[in-house]
Parts: C-alpha cells; sequence; structure tokens
C-alpha cells in the first residue's frame, strides 16, 4: 500500500510541474509584461510612479529578464515565501485576495461530490432494482436532460424562477445582513440556506452521469449465481442488494471521481460567476477581463493542483477499498 | 438491396431472405440496418439535419437580417401568433397575424411597458418581401422571407426582442451558424490530432505509448475551463471574428483531442491483435498499407462515432465561454453570444424571453448525444 501511495505521489510531480509551466504560460500569454499594466492602471488613477519604485518592482519579479529566469523567480516566490505576486487591479498581494476563496470553492467541489454519491448510489440502486419500471424510465430522463443542459444554464433557470416565484434573488453564499458579521448561529443557518443551491445545481450533471455508471454495474452483479444462492438461502432482498452486490458496484463508480474532480470543479467556476458566489470563479474572470495576470496564474495554478491531489486523494482511497489496484 | 437467388423456381421466404440479406450485407449496410431501429436516434439525426438546414438558409428563414435592430422596440415581449382573424361580422378566417403593441413608460422607473394591442393587426405571410436583399446561398439575390409581417414596417418579434429590440428568433437562427459549426471544426481538429497521436500511441506502443499516455492524464487532470479561460483571455483585442473563431476552435481542440486519441489507442491495441492484420503483415503489406488499407476501414465507424459525441461537449465549450464574454464577441451572432445578454439577474427579470437561447444549445446537445449513442451501439453490428 505504501509502495503504491509512494509510486502515485512520484508521477504526480511531473503533472505538478506541468500545470505550474502552464499557468506561468497563461500570466505570459497577454501582451506587454505586468508592469505596463500597473503603471497605467496607477496612471488611470492619477497617481505618479517613480522610477525607484519601478525598478523595484522590476527586479522583485524579474522583469525583463528571459521567461524562464521570471518562471525560476515566481516559482521560487511561491515555493519559499508563499508569495504569488501582486494584483494590480486590487492593488494587494495575491496572497491576500484567494485563499477564503479558494477555501469556498473547495467545500462546495468537496460537498458536491459527497452529494453526487450518496443521490447517485441511492438513485441508482433503485433504477438498477426496479429496472425498466417507471421510476427508472423516469430517472434515465432525467439524468439525460441533466447531462444536456450546461451548468449554468440551469444556475440561471434557477435565478429566474427563484425571481419569479419567491421574489427573491438565490445569488451569493449569504444574505446581505450577514454579508461581514461575525460567524453566529444565525449566520450559520443563513450560510446553509444558500449552499445547497449550488451544490444542487453543480451535482446534476454528475449524478446523471453515476447514476448510469451504478446502474449499469449493479445490473451485471444482481444476475451473477452467488446472488441467486443468497436468495435461495432465504435472505431478504434488501439485505442481499446491500451486503454484496452494491459492494462490488461500488469500485468502478468510486474510479470515476478521477474525472468527475476536474469537471465539478470546471462547472463551479462558471455558476459561481452566475450566482455570484465569493469563489474562485468571479474573481477569476475579472482578474483575465482586466488582464490581472498575476492574480489569474496564481487561481489556475493553485485549482489545478488542487484538484490533482484532490484526485490523488481519491485513487488512494480506491486502492485501500480494493486490494486489486494496488497490486497491479 | 436486391439479392440475386440462383434457383428463381423457389422463392425464398421472407425468412430465409432476410438472413440471406444479412450474410450479404456489407459493414455500412448492417449498420445501417442497425441504427434505423434505434428510433430515437433517427428522431435525433432529422433533428440535427433540421438544425443545420437552418444554418444553412438562415437569411431565408430569419424574418430579420442579423443586425437590424429597432429602438422603439427595446424589450420587446414576445408575441403571440393567431392564426385565425375574426372580422367584425364574427367570421373567423384563416389569416396569421400577431397583435403590435401598445407603449407606455414607466414614469419612475423609466421602463417601456408594452402591452399587446387587439385594434392592430400586423397580418403575416409567407414568403414575404423583408426590408433588405441578400444573397440566399451566396447565388440568387433576393428580399424574400419564409414568413414575416406583410409590411416590413411592422414590429414582429414571436420570440421578443433584446436590449437594441433586435428579433430573438432571427438572431438565434443567424446564431446557429457559429454555434453548430464551431463544434464541427474544433472536432476536426481534435480528429487530426486524436488519429496522429493515438495512432502512433496505439500502433507503436512502448515509449512513444507510455509519454503520450501519461500527457493525456495530465491534461484530463486539470480543470478545463480555468484553462479555456486563461486561453482565450489571453487572444489579442485587435483580432477579427474570424480570427477569434479558429482561435477558439484550436484552444478547444487542446483538451477535445485526447478523448478522440483514447479511442484510436483502444482501436489500433485490439485490431493489432486480429488475424487479418497479422496475414496482412505476413503477406509483405507495408506498415502504412496495412493502417491505411486494413485498420483504418475497420474502426472507422468507431471513429465516428465518437467524433459525434464529442460535437456536444464543444458546443456546449463555447456557449460556456462566449457566455463569459471570453469567447466569440458581438456582432458575432452565437447561442452564447446571445446568452450573454442574461448574465445579470435585472435583465432576467426585465426580459426573462432571452433565456430562450438555451433552448437551441440544449435540443441540439441532446440530439448529437441521442444520434452518437445510436451510432455507438450501430458500430457493432454483431454485438448483442
Amino acid at each position: 500500500m505504501l509502495q503504491y501511495i509512494g509510486r502515485r505521489v512520484l508521477l504526480m510531480i511531473p503533472a505538478l510541474f506541468g500545470i505550474s509551466l502552464l499557468s506561468f504560460g497563461v500570466i505570459q500569454l497577454p501582451p506587454g509584461d505586468y508592469l505596463t499594466s500597473y503603471v497605467a492602471e496607477l496612471s488611470a488613477q492619477g497617481e505618479d510612479v517613480s522610477e525607484a519604485q519601478l525598478e523595484q518592482l522590476r527586479v522583485q519579479y524579474g522583469l525583463g529578464r528571459p521567461w524562464y529566469a521570471q518562471y525560476f523567480l515566481w516559482i521560487k516566490n511561491i515555493l519559499t515565501k508563499g508569495d504569488f505576486g501582486r494584483s494590480f487591479t486590487w492593488n494587494k498581494p495575491v496572497n491576500e485576495l484567494i485563499w477564503d476563496r479558494l477555501g469556498f470553492t473547495m467545500l462546495i467541489t468537496l460537498l458536491t461530490v459527497v452529494f453526487v454519491w450518496v443521490v447517485a448510489l441511492l438513485i441508482g440502486v433503485y433504477a438498477a432494482t426496479h429496472q425498466y419500471s417507471l421510476g427508472d424510465y423516469v430517472v434515465t430522463f432525467i439524468g439525460f436532460i441533466g447531462l444536456a443542459v450546461p451548468n449554468f444554464l440551469l444556475a440561471l433557470l434557477m435565478l429566474y424562477y427563484a425571481l419569479k416565484w419567491f421574489g427573491l434573488s438565490p445569488a451569493g453564499l449569504f444574505s446581505p445582513e450577514y454579508q461581514d458579521a461575525p460567524w453566529t448561529w444565525g449566520k450559520w443557518v443563513d450560510f446553509l440556506s444558500h449552499l445547497w443551491i449550488p451544490i444542487f445545481i453543480l451535482g446534476t450533471a454528475g449524478t446523471a452521469g453515476s447514476i448510469r455508471i451504478m446502474r449499469a454495474n449493479l445490473l451485471d452483479e444482481l444476475h451473477k449465481p452467488y446472488v441467486i444462492t443468497a436468495r435461495a438461502k432465504g435472505v431478504s432482498e434488501r439485505l442481499l442488494t446491500w451486503r454484496y452486490p452494491v459492494r462490488v458496484a461500488l469500485n468502478p463508480f468510486i474510479s470515476t471521481v478521477g474525472w468527475t474532480l476536474p469537471e465539478l470543479v470546471s462547472g463551479s467556476i462558471i455558476v459561481s460567476v452566475v450566482l455570484n458566489l465569493p469563489t474562485t470563479g468571479p474573481l477569476l474572470l475579472q482578474a483575465l477581463l482586466q488582464q490581472d495576470m498575476f492574480l489569474a496564474g496564481a487561481f489556475i495554478l493553485l485549482v489545478s493542483v488542487l484538484t490533482v491531489v484532490g484526485t490523488l486523494i481519491s485513487d488512494i482511497l480506491l486502492a485501500w477499498l480494493d486490494p486489486r489496484i494496488r497490486f497491479t | 438491396m436486391t439479392v440475386q437467388t440462383t434457383q428463381p423456381s423457389t422463392l425464398p421466404t421472407p425468412e430465409a431472405e432476410s438472413e440471406v440479406r444479412i450474410l450479404v450485407a456489407g459493414q455500412w449496410q448492417l449498420m445501417w440496418w442497425r441504427f434505423r431501429k434505434h428510433k430515437v436516434a433517427m428522431g435525433a439525426t432529422a433533428v440535427t439535419l433540421l438544425i443545420y438546414l437552418m444554418a444553412v438558409f438562415a437569411e431565408f428563414l430569419a424574418p430579420l437580417p442579423r443586425d437590424y435592430y429597432a429602438a422603439d422596440y427595446t424589450y420587446a415581449p414576445p408575441q403571440r401568433l393567431y392564426w385565425f382573424l375574426t372580422d367584425d361580422a364574427g367570421q373567423r378566417t384563416f389569416r396569421p397575424h400577431v397583435l403590435g403593441y401598445d407603449v407606455e413608460i414607466e414614469p419612475v422607473a423609466l421602463k417601456r411597458v408594452f402591452t399587446p394591442n387587439p385594434e392592430e393587426v400586423v397580418r403575416l405571410g409567407f414568403f414575404v418581401e423583408g426590408v433588405e436583399y441578400y444573397k440566399l446561398l451566396g447565388l440568387f439575390e433576393t428580399n424574400r422571407h419564409f414568413i414575416g409581417p406583410v409590411n416590413p414596417e411592422e414590429p414582429f418579434y414571436l420570440l421578443g426582442a433584446d436590449r437594441l429590440g433586435s428579433d430573438l428568433l432571427s438572431r438565434l437562427i443567424y446564431g446557429s451558424r457559429v454555434s453548430m459549426t464551431i463544434g464541427l471544426v474544433g472536432v476536426a481538429l481534435s480528429l487530426i490530432l486524436g488519429i496522429l497521436l493515438g495512432g502512433i500511441s496505439g500502433y507503436f506502443g512502448g515509449v512513444a505509448d507510455n509519454i503520450i499516455q501519461r500527457v493525456i492524464e495530465f491534461i484530463r487532470s486539470i480543470p478545463s475551463i480555468p484553462l479555456w479561460m486563461g486561453l482565450t483571455a489571453a487572444l489579442p483585442d485587435d483580432w477579427d471574428a474570424l480570427q477569434r473563431y479558429f482561435a477558439i476552435t484550436v484552444i478547444l481542440s487542446v483538451v477535445g483531442w485526447t478523448g478522440l486519441a483514447r479511442v484510436v489507442r483502444g482501436r489500433f491495441l485490439s485490431l493489432r491483435e486480429e488475424d487479418f492484420v497479422m496475414s496482412a503483415g505476413l503477406d509483405g503489406v507495408s506498415e502504412m498499407g496495412i493502417i491505411l488499407r486494413y485498420m483504418l476501414p475497420s474502426f472507422l465507424s468507431h471513429i465516428i462515432a465518437s467524433v459525434t459525441l464529442s460535437i456536444p461537449g464543444m458546443i456546449i465549450a463555447e456557449t460556456s465561454l462566449s457566455f463569459l464574454g471570453l469567447g466569440l464577441r458581438p456582432p458575432v451572432v452565437s447561442w452564447g453570444v446571445l446568452l450573454r445578454e442574461t448574465q445579470n439577474v435585472r435583465a432576467i427579470a426585465t426580459a426573462p424571453w432571452l433565456l430562450l437561447a438555451a433552448v437551441p444549445v440544449i435540443v441540439s446537445v441532446l440530439a448529437l448525444n441521442y444520434v452518437g449513442d445510436g451510432l455507438r451501439d450501430a458500430v457493432d453490428p454483431y454485438s448483442r
């Protein structure tokens, strides 16, 4: 097991390196460097930058040197000092802007994974044990719709209906009165009453796919001789389903988290923009539109790294669950 | 397909005939028969073809030109279509029409409020003359439109109007051009990369296979939307619509090729072991010859199926990026660009009909998914 974990962690290193290169590439792509935008921004606000200040910033970020030197400096600052550079639109270190938002992104994504698993497991088992029943057809149809409707459209529709039927806007994670309030019981309740909306919206697409996988896996298992034997022994139908076939069917189901996680993170970014959630999405979009590249690069880097780490954790969990994976 | 029987005196029974037909039918014929049985996929194919036809004949089908706007009809709500007109004597006649608007300006919000005016009947006709001349298929100059008001000056907004007073229906029809083709172009690019790299990976194996597989795993492990957002945001602002269009297809294929490469590799791996490939090799056929003459035809169908299944993803990706303002931009009209109008709650509250731009996206994505599903089942004619 340790050997497997060690191998997987080693394999992750080139991936992390690739991600850092890609994120840095995004920072470098727009024409002009960071300082030109910074000076433009400051003079637009009517402020002057002294030559000495400029020179200091130039040295700090290694601007004007070849790209690999800049990359090295950038990654060194991140790894040794946790310094992601400066956001010129906010005129703050990137560091101060990102962590809250990444926290909310992670929270929403993790809860969505749990939501997808629980719902897909229950519905998938129902659909498989009641194959070709009305419920099965309804579930399959909803699943197809869930796959075809992009997340952000669903978010838009929910915005509209919330407005039309309840006259309220489900945007954000907090009601205005709790926005800057300290964490109290009331704020928690308010937070939870907002939180389910993005989770539900994000969960639909993933749930649709997972239900199909769960249903197919379980259908394969349900007709195997060991199930018939158990039934012949008089094991109750409920115990019979849950004790053996569901457990076997669960493995491929869990292994799909490797590809659902990147999708969920992707989806959460767009949905957050629509619902105006305090997660990475809106700030990343804004940073990209204003070419605030250190901020955008930091988000892309961290979101990708977290996704890869999340996939790693799920792989390790799967190996722990299923010995066949460890030994191949 | 007709079957030549050697003994005309003993006519085959229908069952026997169908068996003979199956035995002599070619691969593509079998697939077609199999596909035909999948009713939903057949229906979806028809829908997909209709959408593409709509894209081809956009000028003719859209009641108004693409960039036509009328400031008087900003956010005009959809009109109801009436087929019959009841005249004063109570006589109903077939006369398609819509009702014109009464416009009032709300004093507080300074918002135009439109109410249908039963007195003001806008007569509609088929093949009516529109406001501008256009070239149908780039060949025939005409100003006829499939449906429209008899008097082109009168308002006709079946799906409502947008912020500029443009007709949403016309713009949706024009939008199908960009939205439906961007998937095709993007998939074509992905396909080239996918066949090349997947082919190398599957046919030669070894180190090349290992590297390509790691690259694919890497690309698939990072979330695609932030990556796409970063790349599209970096496109120069002074690029024209066509350059942006192609840049976006390239960006979408950066991720898109991985799925197709996996399919191609998988087919190569399984075909490499087949007897007919081995005998071709023993016969002295060159490597390229084996690939092109023997392997390609037998996995072409699988590729077509996976290509169909990857178009919807591209359509959704373009829609999402344009919706965020990072993809295509006005004056280009795509479904994503149209949906961008609904980005804030206020716009949705004033003009909820703008959300209708989501309908063609959902319909085309569903249809293409069903077509792809049907194709995937059909390409294995011997299964089940």
